[in-house]
């Protein structure tokens, strides 16, 4: 009788605690997602307009979309051709390892033939890199051959963001959405499909 | 008069164990009678760790944890609040002293194996607290968001990036937006000051508790339990009060000296405690040419940089920081201290704390070629000296360790 009742009285102990448990990951949540970006934050990152007109031939400019730096370079029609002549120091000159929105369609990797968009956003631990185009020996590299160098940690990407084999960054830089209407560069808003 | 005191006194000590706890924890408690200087670190620890919080709590006056606010709350303290400029290089003194000392103690248990049967758990809490106090560094760096304070959290925050499948939305989650804000600012802020300085101060309880059960080592390696008087405490042991109090309280004024020198005359540290990029407020837009972290951080940060693969980076850094957990059941020499271990073991200790000086310099210093071979090198040797230890450990042979102190 008595080791019954203790038998009865462990059943029903587990199972008190089985329904406690199974209460904690719903008490979890609201905890959980109050660290969610706000409605607030969710709502800022409108699409930014850029007149693209008074960018100069192998100039980069910087704009910044959703406080985050985006890269805004115009090629000199050499400097395109040579793209494809450095694919051999490329991890993956056709990107295909990251969400590329407008690949194989022009070499910049955006929607122009000319100009290039890409996010000054190191993929690697996030700093922001900066642009050589010169092809000059480096301290970081003898052999540059002109793009884009991360202060922090020594990524390498070419001039359209494509990154180098060997070094910590893991992908390619990410090209934003984007449109070019005439002079009018829009970031954050994709092409129109006609 | 003085019957009355002590007649309150009794009511309350029938009520709270005061005369108990303050004899058994303090007056009365035994510690080993011949010990050195390096003993006398995790009180200075205890000691940083007030100066801490009462800084912190002052600073908290004035603080605005804001994207708009916090940057020029931090100034409108250095330049506004009377004496307010004391109590922010009190702070950021105290935080770049906290690791000097915690570095020293953590040294001091390395040599003189504090970590060995009895004493595992005192050696787990203290790296627990070791660990938590990384986090709350960290936390306090991001703060003042200055260049240094985003660019490091930027950094910092984009290592969960790297974990498979959930890496890119936990970083989302962590800064709560699509950038390090004032939500990331203010969430942080309640961490530092709240979250993280309640579990501290709850592993620092453990940690004494757990060292008063099996009671403090020494630089012997002695087991002075062996031998006990008739009422059990050990013969080779002096009560703490005076012996060691009076210890402790020089050492205390020793350390205030240098900490005034320092908090007065070097706040910045060369660069190394304060970065000069972090006099300037936060811009999301441009990164500081040369990205360094505070100097307790650096050698950590020169592995991750060593490893040219971004999920492989963070499993080195954290596997550095794990592997010091399991140190106890590393090391089978039957000697605890450094002293009586055999060559094998004094080789081992020696490469293991000029990789740890080289990494530390490495770290601090911009990416170059060699520079980066050298930090290889120097995480090969950091990893060596810890996995390697249960073979050198086992097969040199230590002295006969004595039996008294």
């Amino acid at each position: 009788m008595e080791e019954k009742l203790n038998t009865r009285r462990k059943v029903l102990i587990g199972m008190t605690a089985a329904v406690g448990a199974a209460g904690v990951p719903f008490a979890a949540v609201p905890f959980l997602s109050a660290w969610n970006p706000s409605a607030k934050a969710k709502a800022v990152g409108a699409p930014v307009k850029v007149d693209i007109s008074k960018i100069q031939v192998g100039q980069k400019i910087q704009v910044a979309w959703r406080k985050q730096p985006v890269f805004v370079i115009r090629h000199s029609p050499e400097a395109l051709e040579n793209l494809s002549k450095i694919e051999e120091k490329l991890d993956d000159p056709r990107s295909i390892n990251v969400d590329e929105p407008y690949r194989d369609i022009n070499p910049t990797r955006s929607t122009s033939k000319e100009f290039t968009v890409i996010a000054g956003v190191c993929t690697h631990l996030g700093c922001s890199p900066k642009y050589y185009p010169e092809m000059e020996p480096q301290p970081w590299d003898e052999a540059w051959i002109g793009g884009f160098f991360c202060p922090c940690h020594g990524s390498m990407f070419d001039i359209v963001g494509r990154v180098f084999k060997a070094v910590p960054a893991p992908t390619n830089l990410k090209v934003p959405p984007h449109n070019f209407k005439g002079n009018i560069l829009t970031i954050g808003e994709d092409q129109e499909i006609i | 008069m003085s019957n009355q005191s002590s007649g309150i006194f009794n009511w309350v000590n029938d009520r709270l164990p005061i005369k108990n706890t303050y004899e058994r924890h303090l007056s009365k408690h035994p510690v080993p009678k011949k010990v050195n200087f390096w003993y006398l670190f995790g009180a200075l620890a205890l000691v940083v760790l007030i100066i801490q919080i009462v800084s912190g709590i002052w600073l908290m006056f004035g603080y605005e944890n804001t994207e708009e606010g916090a940057f020029a709350s931090v100034e409108y303290i250095m330049r506004d609040v009377d004496y307010g400029w004391v109590v922010r290089y009190m702070h950021t003194t105290g935080a770049s002293m906290f690791f000097a000392v915690v570095y020293l103690h953590m040294f001091r248990g390395l040599m003189y194996g504090s970590y060995h049967k009895p004493r595992e758990l005192v050696w787990i809490f203290g790296m627990t607290i070791y660990l938590v106090m990384m986090a709350e560094g960290f936390l306090g760096y991001v703060l003042p968001y200055g260049q240094m304070s985003y660019w490091g959290a930027q950094v910092i925050i984009s290592l969960f990036g790297a974990i498979p499948f959930i890496g890119e939305s936990l970083e989302l989650w962590v800064r709560g937006d699509y950038y390090i804000s004032g939500a990331t600012i203010s969430r942080f802020f309640a961490l530092h000051v709240v979250a993280l300085p309640l579990i501290l101060i709850a592993l620092v309880f453990m940690h004494l508790v757990a060292l008063h059960e099996v009671g403090a080592g020494n630089p012997e390696g002695v087991d002075i339990e062996k031998y006990v008087d008739e009422d059990g405490v050990p013969l080779d042991s002096v009560p703490f009060f005076p012996y060691k109090i009076l210890n402790a309280l020089v050492a205390i004024g020793i350390f205030g000296i240098v900490f005034s020198i320092i908090m007065f005359f070097f706040p910045e540290g060369g660069g190394y405690m304060l970065e000069l990029a972090n006099f300037e407020e936060a811009n999301p837009l441009s990164t500081p040419d040369h990205i360094a972290p505070v100097w307790y951080y650096s050698p950590y940060y020169a592995m991750l940089r060593a490893i040219p693969d971004k999920l492989g980076g963070l499993i080195v850094m954290g596997a550095a920081i794990a592997i010091l957990f399991v140190v106890p059941w590393l090391d089978r020499s039957k000697a605890a201290s450094i002293r009586y271990k055999g060559n094998l073991s004094k080789i081992a200790m020696v490469i293991f704390v000029l990789s740890w000086l080289m990494l530390a310099w490495l770290g601090t210093m911009p990416v170059t070629a060699l520079r980066t071979t050298l930090s290889q090198i120097g995480t090969v040797f950091y990893f060596l000296f810890f996995l390697l230890m249960p073979i050198y450990t086992s097969i040199e042979k230590s002295k006969p360790v004595p039996d008294r102190l």
